[in-house]
């Protein structure tokens, strides 16, 4: 269901084809795809209304470069705009004070403590004395989750058994904190409404009480349109000064992010891909353009995969990617590397809209099996040049690797696929600011 | 001027100065800090219909505002309006109490399961056979929340209740359950972390068996939806329970987030994929979020909602009722 941008303007477009200028005219219909398509990714839509008005206003001035459709050169000024906002102030975390304090605020079940945790691991590798707080006083075995958390990670955790009271916990164990030489404390609270009067004024409390250095809002990346409204009352109360998205490991397009940038304006610090403690990043705005314009996060993919796949091939590979010449035998060399990786499902999962090609995909392992055991039953000629295969070498490649014509047919058709797809992104690459060209970007083995 | 402009061609052409004046009040809204929805939508219809008789384009336009802000997403929206248009069309004069009470049906009508299994007086069978509930979900949407209370709902209604703590991924998940446990006072079954997730469904449900339960609830470890290995393991843990109990599990109840975004689309299909979920559960109603991605999800999958969570506390869960939900999401 999720079309990227690209494939949707094309089409808004093609009823304008031949016209080489962005006007008031062929411009109304492709923004109201790119206003679509943000609010399918869960941007506000009243963020969406006014990021396509700056875009309009924007795109009305250019003339179109001769090589690249107006639709290219928009999708081009889109992603600029949604990396400019997004990417506007960056700053690291604060760790300026004696110890630092850290405070974590969201709703319930956001990722607070699995980011503290997180977090305390991230300094303590970078050598900072970290105490975990446990101020979740409410949520059944929130503190039992804290301690869990420290005793892996082989970091204290500060909590008061029998005290219902985060604020004098947090009080109390920064006192501890000084005492024992501690560099940062890490302040982990129980989730909450923003609508909770109550749990806000503990929250405000703790703030005035800490006098933390940083306060980190933690969000999930799934939120939709009310992110909005969340963040900015977090926001009223706290003036946060930094936000955390958390399970950027699933799929959404995560445009929670860029509602949340436009209405408090606070840098996001970190990111969360994943349940466990080094599963933390730094905040890449270019990746989160492409990813809400469902380009894909083929860039943290592509990073994840190079610390498994081999340099030298990577380059060979994407020479031959660049010129399409991605044939049988690169494909069997991708998969010793695919084997290599290990969960594949995991890394394929982390591209959300690299393309029809491989969306909907159904990677099981017996699909590697039979692939490998196709292109071995290959010759080397085949191997090389698929257009060679005719009816009668198919059967012969299906009796000889126990499959069926249908399936080879299939194999075939993938690697025509993924030729075209690297094509393409060629081609958007050459637009301008587009997903870089992903080395060992063709995955083998899918099946759909 | 509407925000996808779907009924730019119903309309005479806007005028310039008329689209200024709708921007500009746009963005003065977004300065007042999205304030502007303070006057509810059905108030906002009844003045929009002033001296009119028909469904104008205002009107659609101030609709497809209101669905989209609370996450129906786009193309629902365009779906619940094009038949609110049908049934305008058919009939000239509606006038507003009549035009509120045809979106209420429209809406119904996409929320309608197929199938109805009422859930107040349902009554769970006690057969020797223990009705299996395994609730499923992705990450912190509340699951282990909705069982306690569940159980606790349960149990009143005269059922006995035990619980299979297979989350032992999370840390601290097994002692969060056991918890609950505690406080409705039911039984739990647990293998401590790290165990095998299907042996422990697997030695609930036989224990429930032993144990004559009614009920059995089979708590799981939050799973994003496009990590195969861990969906497998989900689907793994299902067929498990079959070899004690051959129909169960009798309820897969999948856990949504109100405040998710359109995302819960995916979440649904995927995990309908791997334990053929049969009912949903939207949690922290009591926030700010509206929950609208439920509509979608029920017209698309045809899967009703049978719970809705309200709040943290052992009451605080709700049967869906369709007519309070659709006047909630027209609430500021
Ligand atoms: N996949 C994934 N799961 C995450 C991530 N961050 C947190 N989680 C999971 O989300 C769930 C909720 O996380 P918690 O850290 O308990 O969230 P919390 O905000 O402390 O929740 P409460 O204290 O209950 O309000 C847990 O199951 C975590 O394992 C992430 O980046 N990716
Ligand atoms: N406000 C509110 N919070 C809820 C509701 N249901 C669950 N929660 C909270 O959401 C967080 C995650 O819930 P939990 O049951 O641990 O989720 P799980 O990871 O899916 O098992 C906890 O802090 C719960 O207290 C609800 O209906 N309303
Ligand atoms: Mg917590
Ligand atoms: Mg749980």
């Amino acid at each position: 269901m999720f079309e990227s941008l690209s494939e949707r303007m094309e089409s808004a477009f093609k009823i304008l084809k031949g016209q080489g200028r962005i006007t008031e005219i062929n411009i109304a219909e492709m923004l109201k795809e790119v206003r679509r398509a943000l609010v399918d990714a869960d941007v506000n839509y009243k963020i969406a209304k006014q990021f396509t008005d700056e875009v309009k206003a924007k795109a009305l001035g250019q003339d179109v470069i001769k090589s690249v459709s107006p639709s290219q050169m928009l999708v081009k000024i889109v992603n600029d705009e949604l990396v400019n906002l997004m990417g506007g102030s960056k700053s690291d975390i604060q760790l300026n004070g004696n110890p630092s304090v850290i405070l974590m605020a969201g709703l319930q079940g956001s990722g607070k403590t699995t980011f503290s945790g997180k977090l305390a691991s991230y300094l303590k590798k970078k050598g900072k004395k970290t105490l975990l707080v446990a101020g979740d006083v409410y949520r059944p075995a929130a503190i039992a989750q804290l301690k869990t958390l420290g005793e892996q990670l082989e970091v204290e955790v500060y909590n008061e058994e029998e005290n219902k009271n985060p604020v004098a916990i947090a009080q109390n164990a920064i006192k501890y904190a000084k005492t024992n030489a501690f560099n940062v404390v890490i302040i982990d609270t129980a989730g909450r409404l923003s609508v909770d009067e109550e749990m806000m004024d503990e929250i405000t409390r703790l703030k005035a009480e800490t006098n933390p250095n940083e306060i980190l809002f933690v969000v999930d990346s799934m939120t939709g349109q009310d992110a909005v409204n969340t963040a900015k009352a977090f926001n009223d109360r706290l003036d946060f000064s930094g936000v955390v998205l958390t399970k950027l490991d699933g799929d959404t397009r995560g445009g929670a992010a860029l509602s949340i940038m436009s209405i408090v304006n606070k840098p996001i610090k970190f990111v969360g891909t994943g349940e466990k403690m080094d599963a933390l990043d730094v905040f890449y705005p270019e990746r989160m353009a492409q990813r809400i314009l469902g380009m894909g996060d083929i860039v943290s993919f592509v990073e994840r995969a190079q610390e498994v796949i081999d340099e030298e091939e990577a380059q060979k590979l994407q020479k031959k990617l660049r010129k399409s010449q991605f044939d049988f035998e690169d494909f069997l060399g991708q998969l010793k590397q695919i084997k290599k990786m290990g969960n594949v499902k995991d890394l394929m999962a982390m591209i959300p809209g690299v393309g029809k090609a491989i969306k909907d995909i159904d990677l099981d392992d017996n699909a590697f099996k039979h692939t490998e055991a196709m292109i071995l039953s290959m010759t080397p000629g085949e191997r090389k040049n698929p257009e060679l295969i005719d009816g009668k070498r198919k059967q012969r490649i299906a009796n000889g690797s126990g499959t069926s014509v249908q399936q080879v047919n299939q194999l075939i058709q993938q690697l025509f696929q993924m030729r075209q797809m690297m094509k393409q992104m060629n081609m958007m690459q050459a637009s301008g600011k587009m997903p870089k060209m992903p080395r060992g970007a063709g995955m083998p083995g899918l099946k759909r | 001027m509407g925000f996808f402009d779907i009924f730019k061609k119903n309309k005479a052409e806007a005028s310039p100065s008329v689209e200024e004046k709708e921007k500009a009040s746009d963005l003065a809204a977004l300065d007042q800090g999205l304030e502007k929805t303070k006057t509810s939508f059905f108030g906002k219809i009844s003045k929009a219909l002033v001296g009119r008789s028909t469904v104008d384009a205002d009107f659609l336009d101030d609709l497809e505002e209101a669905l989209v802000a609370a996450d129906v997403g786009v193309s629902t929206t365009v779906k619940i309006i094009k038949r609110l248009e049908d049934r305008a069309a058919r009939d000239k004069y509606i006038n507003t109490s009549e035009l509120n009470r045809i979106l209420r049906e429209e809406i119904i009508a996409l929320l309608d399961e197929q199938n109805t299994t009422q859930t107040t007086n349902f009554k769970y069978p006690s057969d020797g056979n223990p009705y299996v509930i395994m609730v499923v979900g992705v990450n912190g949407v509340g699951k282990t929340t909705t069982i306690g209370k569940l159980a606790y709902q349960i149990k009143n209604r005269g059922s006995s209740v035990i619980l299979g703590a297979a989350d032992t991924f999370r840390a601290a998940a097994v002692d969060q359950l056991i918890i609950w446990s505690e406080r409705v006072d039911v039984p739990i079954v647990s293998r401590g972390m790290n165990a095998d997730p299907a042996s422990v469904a697997f030695d609930t449900i036989q224990s429930a068996k032993a144990k004559g339960m009614d009920v059995a609830i089979i708590d799981t470890a939050g799973r994003l939806h496009n990590k195969v290995g861990l969906m497998n393991e989900l689907t793994k843990i299902k067929n498990v329970m079959k070899k004690v109990v051959p129909d169960a599990p009798h309820e897969v109840l999948l856990v949504l987030d109100a405040s998710t975004g359109q995302n819960a689309i995916e979440q649904a299909k995927q995990f309908i994929a791997a334990t053929d979920v049969n009912a949903i559960a939207l949690t922290k109603l009591d926030g700010t979020a509206k929950g609208g991605v439920v509509i979608s999800i029920a017209d698309q999958f045809r899967i009703p909602v049978k719970y809705i969570g309200v709040g943290e506390k052992i009451e605080d869960l709700r049967p869906f009722d369709k007519v309070d939900f659709i006047n909630s999401l027209f609430k500021d």
